[in-house]
């Protein structure tokens, strides 16, 4: 089998059975978007009205609607995991053994964002299967259609997950990511609420939920699911991933000074 | 990989890299040929750990060249494939099994699953460490997981192995089964072995001695030439002659 294939199978195999063994990230990253799909929206659904707006066709309940938003969580959150593992990695040093193997160093964080995508994709299955036994109504028979606009909106995300795991020098550091990255996306993007409905409060808080790389993740997720092909939203998560991977790749050059890790014991 | 006996195993050309204002290597020049066994003494802060994450690739010197096999490591990471390396600090990953973490390196370096297999069953074999082979790296102590580090960087065949302090923290019968085991890699494996240390009983007589002291290589030769040379006694003399002011 070829070399480069070869390496991409290992490392794969090695996020899943990480992924397997930390059962208590398996249920963590299932628990959370339960928990907003079963209680937040409960309690939502009676205050948030929505009308009709691509890609869907009438009246949808709450649930319906934040579905994608929560498929489009998992995958960042796992994007974080995975440079929060990678930050990890650097501090017990299984990291220089990836970046010692004799490959091109942007192909080696090209399967490690591969590894992470698979990790996140099995998560969304098990999300979805979940919430489909629960009874909450969902396109379930869009997933095939939109797994490759999963792929690459978990690209962009691990992607940038793999900035943030450059830039990051501690595991202790991790807290000021979730509130300074993680929560503002999320929070900030049409995941829990239309854009519209946040322009009746700010418009400026619209405009900024409108520049998130996070709302065109979760609306190419959310138009895949119905059959649709929103190429707005995928054009700029192609190009934002690009940009991502380009600064990951260029954070990782051996020859650049303030890289994580440049310090004397290394 | 086989080592060619006309191209040195590792040549290092006027390598100079600093750390902002601070000058860890200066000129550095070293050769080693296939086969061949060198000692890189020096104390802590000497240079080691930093020549090493250059002759690695984690970082990239400021000036001068690195060849392995005779391949330039600016010619691309495939250069860096005849290459072993047992770090300082332990690299493992503690989640996975010993036999997981090798089969891990394998795929890394491009070796077939069947392959892998046979090499790494030889590799734990060797190192005493079959009964263990399912056993989580967590579950291991420093000397099991030591064994595993140079399991893991002989799967590949290595041309050259660099071994960056290997048996610092180790107790004491398992240190001396592990510089033995070592020592005898050149001819066992074939591969030429670059054995970092600040620890000079390590050293034998007979061994070619690199001395890094401040980023710059002091002595190069015979561990007893050297000291006739320098009119000291023994290494230790040696040492504290090299790092006089």
């Amino acid at each position: 089998m070829n070399h480069y294939l070869l390496a991409m199978l290992g490392i794969v195999q090695r996020e899943l059975m990480r992924f397997i063994h930390q059962r208590e990230r398996f249920i963590a990253a299932l628990v959370r978007p339960l928990l907003w799909l079963v209680v937040f929206a409960a309690g939502f659904r009676a205050a948030l009205g929505l009308s009709i707006i691509p890609p869907y066709q009438t009246y949808i309940t709450y649930e319906m609607y934040i579905v994608p938003g929560l498929i489009g969580m998992i995958q960042l959150f796992n994007g974080m995991q995975s440079s929060l593992s990678m930050v990890y990695d650097q501090e017990m040093g299984s990291m220089r053994v990836l970046l010692t193997a004799p490959l091109p160093r942007w192909y080696l964080l090209l399967c490690k964002l591969t590894a992470s995508v698979m990790v996140s994709l099995l998560q969304i299955g098990t999300f979805l299967l979940v919430a489909s036994l629960a009874g909450i109504d969902f396109a379930y028979g869009g997933l095939l259609q939109a797994l490759p606009v999963l792929i690459i909106t978990g690209i962009q995300l691990g992607s940038l997950g793999l900035v943030i795991a450059s830039v990051v020098k501690q595991l202790e550091n991790f807290a000021g990511v979730m509130n300074f990255v993680i929560f503002p996306m999320f929070f900030l993007s049409s995941a829990l609420y239309p854009i519209w409905k946040m322009r009746e409060s700010s418009d400026w808080l619209a405009i900024l939920c409108q520049w998130n790389p996070f709302t065109h993740a979760v609306e190419a997720i959310r138009f895949a699911f119905h059959g649709q092909f929103n190429a707005t939203a995928l054009l700029i998560v192609v190009a934002c991933t690009l940009v991502f991977f380009t600064t990951a790749n260029w954070a990782y050059n051996p020859a650049r000074r303030f890289r994580a890790g440049r310090t004397a014991d290394a | 990989m086989e080592p060619s006996p006309t191209v040195a195993a590792l040549d290092i050309r006027h390598v100079s890299f600093n750390y902002g204002k601070r000058q860890a290597l200066d000129d550095v020049s070293i050769s080693i040929a296939a086969g061949e066994r060198v000692m890189l003494l020096g104390a802590n802060g000497a240079g080691k750990s930093t020549l090493f994450s250059l002759i690695c690739g984690l970082f990239a010197a400021d000036s001068g060249s690195i060849a392995i096999n005779g391949r330039q490591l600016l010619q691309g990471a495939s250069a860096l494939a005849p290459l072993g390396i047992v770090f300082q600090s332990q690299t493992l990953d503690l989640d996975l099994s010993v036999e997981q973490n090798l089969a891990y390196f394998c795929a890394l370096h491009g070796i077939g699953r069947k392959t892998a297999r046979q090499r790494i069953q030889r590799a734990l074999q060797r190192l005493d460490l079959l009964d263990r082979r399912r056993h989580k790296v967590r579950t291991l102590n420093g000397g099991h997981r030591r064994r595993v580090e140079i399991a893991r960087a002989t799967l590949h065949e290595p041309g050259i192995l660099l071994l960056d302090e290997p048996t610092v923290g180790l107790d004491i019968p398992t240190r001396t089964e592990l510089i033995s085991y070592i020592r005898a890699l050149p001819e066992t494996q074939g591969c030429a072995v670059l054995w970092a240390t600040h620890l000079i009983d390590e050293i034998d007589d007979a061994d070619r001695v690199l001395m890094l002291h401040e980023g710059r290589v002091q002595r190069d030769g015979q561990a007893m030439q050297s000291c006739s040379d320098a009119g000291v006694n023994d290494l230790s003399e040696l040492m504290h002659q090299v790092m006089r002011p």
